[in-house]
């Protein structure tokens, strides 16, 4: 129940509303036993006794008790809804301000879909007990103790005769709410999978088209939504018969009254009335107790969705501010990196012993095969990842020091992949410095050469684009994202590969922008460019994660290492067939450079 | 585009209030379980017919057994009362049971049903609703459906039977008493009329909300570095905070009209008890001996009974009316037609010899507005043909008409003589091998990912296929091998590697017609090396369309075709285009122009080469990239 404590907790805030909530509820159980009083004051003292002038008022006593009742209960229910929704919002906005802060490590991991799933289908889950569920709950425990004082109070014998079956029905409870809370778990979790199947289908339909796939997607998600269809079949064949013995159980209670109270009646200590009234108090301990086993699966439904927030929010951020880590002052552009080594595994080191120091406004191209640390690197820089062992210093300050913004605030990225929001072209510029006036969106945009492009739309900077960026091609995607990372200002550019799908014309005009850019800014560029390689301050290539060469672009040539061959691979015309032993020379030296 | 891609969801659902007429749909999917749910039917009324007894017996113990103090026949009595609960019981086990088991069935059929029909639906729909609005329909809305059936809802049917039982068995009793205590029943469908209306609009309201929390939430997941990059954790907290606010509030109107509703109900059922006191004295103190104490009591019990469906129902009415509204929006993607379909008598396309042939094609996205005016290409057997040219000019438009992602408005495709249109979809493609920029990677390990391209492939083929694009270096060098696993976001396979497994997935596929859209994303040197030797394996032996960008490909093809502003401006090898000065010609030589850059050191090549691969280190011809709609 420890995940249920949690959830309580974040109820907590809004503790006034549920006890208004539950206030209401005393009042309104009240008035549920004062109901069979009324009727047991009107058979006794007005039908028994054949006092009918009183008969209106009995009619009206009973409509009376009602009317009070519902008002009650109005105000109840929904302060109770309101405080249920209230917490809900509150989850799903911690869960995805948690979300945000979590790093790459886990989203290199975690599917789409399974997140998704937690923040929307068993957040609901848990809205529908900490709205409803809970003050049912609480209603059922105070009118079941309500009405056992009263029935105690009247008859005793009576009442403990019609509480025989009830601790076989809390036993049963207990039983149920074991058997059932596994299920529940399995539900949300096969609930889970087949949306992170779905989820990836969608994003992959253009794939799944191409090779004409649909039957075997089908098949996947059939396999998927039968263990679905077989898991809720089981959940609900053991509710089933719960529901059918709790019911049982309490028709069991009404035997008994009717039996030996009908007995005591015929041997005269009990009233008719009496009876009636214990019929009905034994009939409103029925009603709650019956939507007992529903509101027990509830609980375990909770909790099992419970767990599965929790397992998120629990999730640590592995790179996270430190406490008490202050903003970054405005960067110059040192950046040194000591013995610094990486590992997304702990064991396999992607990164392995680099030492450099970047003089402020320095280019730095980074060379070498896939897989060599290329990228990895680059993220190290802004904290993606934290380093494994040394350290990073931008100012001389080792960068897990500062906090995350105002380390990232004052870096710009254009990653080797572009992805774009659904959001206007504005936005989507704009998008790491909001407060960004019009004359400098359009001025970022002019400078990534895509300003002409957005002016000719019919909506211009105001056209919203499709979630995947749909409506642009892969080049303008591009510049629109050189734009974004324009913007920022930043002293520090990260640049993966960045303006290579753009068009001849614009590639130059970029590459002008950027050399302007690049100018009196620290840069870092994983470069596929020639022109980058050789306008850069300091080459490193890459080997295995460490460097295996550096320097400037004719040192690196004259060296005649990994750089000159792959100098010489890019200058090689594709249409001439190389000689076997070039050819060889090329693999090795490519394969050297090309390792993971 | 505005704001028209919000698509399904920014409907006039809005306007509409109560909207049942989607419930004959339901049809297909109950009809299969009919049986079952007559089953379950019978066992419904059995029970209801069953439960009338309880009352029957509670009042022949106060009017008959106590007054004579006959105290075997109380016993009796009770035994018989006991005795009917427990058989009740057993029925409404088997009930639920039935119900459920059919309940899940159906779910299960709805899911499968829209999981094929977002299969079937062209790429249109996809351009336009986002990924989290159609997930929130196949999961979201599906589950609100399994939310009622869960909640025990079906048990309502029994209530449901049960209310006749009552009515019957109270007109029976005292046909006054009865037809007074049912006054009430009018005024009851009175309030549940006007909430109703009321109530179905504020769910709609709600599942729309919900919907857009998990656009949202999809894109900023899947964004998120982006997100982190730059730090837009704040305002994107803040942005979500707003959407979620909007549910909030619409869960609130709905709340309140349901708190609302409950103690109506309420209220209306002691109105009932007080008229059967009232009435009920008033015929005892006129001595009409057809009512007595024990008539009242049971008559309220009967109330009570009565309301006990009701009030049952107004528990879960909240879920009846979301299940309403959400089956709707179920019903408005199956209703959803695909762009493309087969035709009725569409044929099978056998094995073909990979003539493709376009005839004047005229094709625009946006009615009036085409992108494609008349266009004529033509591929012979086994050979290369790539499509240059500048950005926007059509030729992703092209090779998504190929694929048949869209149908042509004007003119014919046709390959091997036949009309596209008049073959399965699924014929068509079989035989086509595509291969597009962004390659997408599926989660599962890299040999299942190579295995899409044909399913019953053996491992020793996979490799096969890897080993020839060059894939399988890289592969054997992962911690697992080909079993290491990958994810959605490809997740530590560089673009380059990503590529090549696409490759092999196509050659895998073995198509008699390869559709290439070359990435224009540049990678190192090396992987660009194997990209090469891949793609002349891949064109061997096969027809080949490509959207070339690099130039080894562009020289090598049989005939280039350059597309400007949806024509083809010029046809011919490369030799040709460059002597006839064109369009051509000068896209080539912005390219030249553009590479200033190249060593003196290795100028030997440089005549035509040297401009090339003087630009990058990957040696691509970058001319412009495709727009893609």
């Amino acid at each position: 129940m420890k995940v249920l404590r949690r959830l309580l907790k974040f109820a907590a805030p809004y503790w006034n509303r549920y006890l208004l909530a539950i206030a209401l509820v005393f009042a309104i159980s009240g008035l549920n036993l004062l109901e069979p009083m009324v009727i047991k004051w009107v058979i006794d003292e007005i039908l028994e006794s054949k006092n009918y002038t009183l008969l209106l008022y009995g009619a009206l006593a009973i409509l009376g008790v009602a009317i009070l009742k519902g008002i009650l209960q109005c105000f109840q229910r929904f302060s109770m809804s309101w405080a249920g929704q209230k917490v809900v919002f509150d989850i799903r906005n911690t869960l995805y301000r948690h979300l945000q802060q979590l790093s790459f490590s886990f989203y290199d991991k975690a599917q789409t879909g399974q997140i998704m799933s937690r923040v929307t289908s068993d957040v609901e889950t848990t809205q529908r007990f900490l709205s409803n569920g809970l003050v049912n709950i609480v209603s059922i425990v105070v009118t079941f103790t309500w009405t056992l004082v009263i029935m105690l109070s009247h008859h005793a014998k009576l009442t403990l005769m019609a509480m025989i079956p009830v601790p076989f029905l809390a036993w049963r409870v207990q039983v149920y709410s074991t058997q059932i809370r596994p299920m529940f778990w399995n539900i949300q979790q096969q609930l889970a999978v087949l949306t992170a199947r779905l989820q990836e289908n969608i994003t992959g339909q253009r794939v799944v088209k191409a090779f004409a796939r649909k039957d075997h997607e089908m098949e996947i998600f059939e396999r998927d939504n039968m263990a679905l269809l077989e898991r809720n079949v089981r959940a609900e064949r053991l509710s089933g018969v719960n529901w059918a013995l709790m019911r049982l159980l309490t028709e069991i209670s009404l035997g008994i009254i009717l039996w030996y109270g009908g007995w005591q009646v015929i041997s005269g200590n009990i009233s008719y009335g009496t009876l009636v009234a214990f019929n009905m108090w034994l009939g409103q301990l029925l009603g709650p107790i019956r939507r007992l086993g529903f509101w027990v699966s509830m609980v375990q439904r909770t909790v099992a969705s419970g767990e599965r927030i929790f397992e998120i929010l629990d999730t640590k951020a592995e790179v996270d501010d430190k406490p008490g880590a202050k903003p970054m002052p405005p960067i110059e552009g040192r950046v040194v990196f000591e013995d610094v080594s990486f590992s997304y595994d702990g064991d396999h080191m992607v990164i392995d012993g680099i030492n450099l120091d970047v003089k402020p406004g320095q280019t730095i191209a980074i060379l070498g095969g896939t897989g060599s640390g290329k990228s990895t690197l680059i993220n190290l820089v802004p904290r993606f990842y934290d380093v494994t062992k040394g350290r990073i210093l931008i100012n001389g300050i080792d960068i897990r020091d500062v906090t995350l913004e105002s380390l990232r605030r004052q870096i710009g990225i254009v990653t080797q992949e572009t992805f774009l929001f659904s959001a206007s072209l504005r936005d989507n510029i704009a998008y790491g410095k909001p407060e960004a006036t019009d004359q400098e969106v359009i001025e970022a945009a002019k400078a990534a050469h895509i300003h002409d492009f957005i002016a000719g739309l019919p909506q211009g900077y105001d056209s919203i684009i499709g979630e995947r960026g749909v409506g642009l091609s892969g080049g303008q995607k591009q510049r629109v994202a050189i734009a974004r990372a324009l913007l920022m200002d930043a002293r520090i550019l990260l640049l993966d590969e960045s303006t290579s799908s753009v068009d001849v014309e614009t590639e130059m005009r970029i590459q002008e922008a950027f050399s302007r850019l690049l100018e009196d800014r620290t840069a870092f560029v994983i470069a596929q460019r020639l022109s980058t390689v050789r306008n850069a301050d300091w080459i490193i290539v890459l080997d295995k994660g460490r460097i295996a060469e550096q320097g400037t672009h004719e040192e690196l040539l004259k060296k005649g290492g990994i750089y000159t061959s792959i100098y010489n691979l890019q200058f090689r015309p594709q249409e001439v067939e190389f000689g076997d032993s070039e050819r060889a020379r090329f693999e090795e030296a490519a394969s050297q450079g090309g390792g993971d | 585009m505005g704001r028209s891609n919000r698509g399904l969801d920014a409907g006039n659902i809005e306007l509409k209030g109560v909207n049942f007429s989607h419930l004959p749909k339901l049809k297909r999917f109950i009809s299969p379980f009919k049986w079952y749910l007559l089953l379950a039917l019978a066992l419904a009324v059995a029970m209801s017919l069953l439960s009338t007894a309880g009352p029957l017996l509670v009042r022949r113990a106060i009017d008959v057994d106590i007054p004579s103090g006959d105290f075997s026949g109380l016993s009796k009595t009770a035994l018989t009362y006991l005795g009917i609960m427990v058989f009740i019981e057993v029925l409404s086990v088997s009930q639920r049971y039935v119900m459920s088991w059919t309940g899940q069935h159906m779910l299960y059929s709805m899911r499968r049903a829209l999981f094929s029909h977002l299969q079937d639906l062209g790429l249109d729909f996809y351009d336009k609703l986002q990924a989290g609005r159609i997930m929130s329909r196949v999961t979201g809305d599906i589950e609100s459906l399994n939310q009622l059936i869960s909640s025990g809802v079906l048990g309502l049917l029994t209530d449901l039977v049960t209310l006749f039982a009552i009515i019957t068995v109270m007109v029976q009793m005292n046909l006054k008493l009865a037809l007074a205590t049912l006054t009430v029943v009018p005024l009851l469908f009175l309030v549940v009329w006007t909430l109703r209306t009321r109530m179905t609009r504020a769910y709609h309201r709600v599942r729309r909300r919900i919907a857009d929390i998990a656009a949202n939430l999809q894109e900023s997941i899947s964004g998120m570095k982006i997100v982190q990059a730059f730090s837009r954790e704040e305002l994107n907290a803040e942005k979500f905070s707003d959407t979620n606010y909007e549910s909030f509030q619409a869960q609130l109107e709905a709340a309140w009209l349901h708190a609302l509703f409950h103690p109506m109900v309420d209220i209306i059922s002691a109105l009932g008890s007080a008229l059967i006191v009232y009435y009920g004295g008033l015929r005892m103190s006129w001595n009409d001996p057809t009512v007595t104490v024990g008539t009242i009591v049971a008559f309220l019990n009967y109330m009570t009974r009565f309301f006990w469906p009701i009030r049952n129902l107004t528990e879960v009415y909240n879920l009846i009316l979301q299940a309403g509204v959400s089956s709707e929006r179920v019903f408005e993607i199956l209703e959803t037609e695909p762009n493309v379909k087969d035709k009725e008598d569409a044929i099978e396309l056998g094995e073909i010899r990979g003539h493709v042939r376009f005839n004047n094609v005229v094709f625009g996205y946006e009615p009036g507005l085409p992108v494609l005016h008349g266009v004529s290409i033509e591929a012979k057997p086994n050979e290369t043909i790539a499509l240059v040219g500048p950005t926007g000019a059509g030729k992703s438009s092209i090779i998504n008409l190929l694929c048949r992602f869209y149908d042509v408005d004007e003119g014919e495709i046709l390959v091997d003589g036949v009309d596209i249109r008049d073959v399965t979809l699924d014929s068509l493609r079989r035989n086509l091998g595509i291969v597009l920029q962004d390659t997408f990677i599926f989660s599962g390990t890299v040999r299942d990912n190579i295995r899409y391209g044909r399913l019953d492939a053996t491992d020793e083929e996979i490799e096969e296929a890897a080993r020839i694009v060059g894939a399988h270096e890289f592969i054997s060098r992962l911690p697992d091998g080909y079993d290491t696993e990958v994810r959605e976001r490809g997740s530590r396979l560089s673009v380059g590697q990503r590529q090549l497994l696409s490759f092999a997935r196509a050659l895998l596929a073995d198509p008699r017609i390869l559709i290439l859209d070359e990435a224009t994303s540049s990678v190192d040197a090396y992987t660009e090396y194997l990209i090469q030797k891949a793609l002349e394996k891949l064109f061997r032996g096969r027809t080949s369309i490509v959207i070339a960008h690099r130039l080894s490909t562009i020289r090598n093809a049989d005939r280039i075709y350059v597309i400007e502003d949806g024509r083809v401006a010029e046809v011919g090898n490369h030799d040709e285009l460059i002597d006839k000065g064109g369009l051509y010609k000068a896209l080539y030589e912005k390219q030249f122009a553009g590479a200033p850059l190249v060593g003196p050191e290795h100028e030997p090549e440089a005549d035509v080469l040297g401009s090339d691969t003087g630009r990058g280190v990957t040696g691509t011809l970058r001319l412009r990239p495709e727009q893609a709609d």
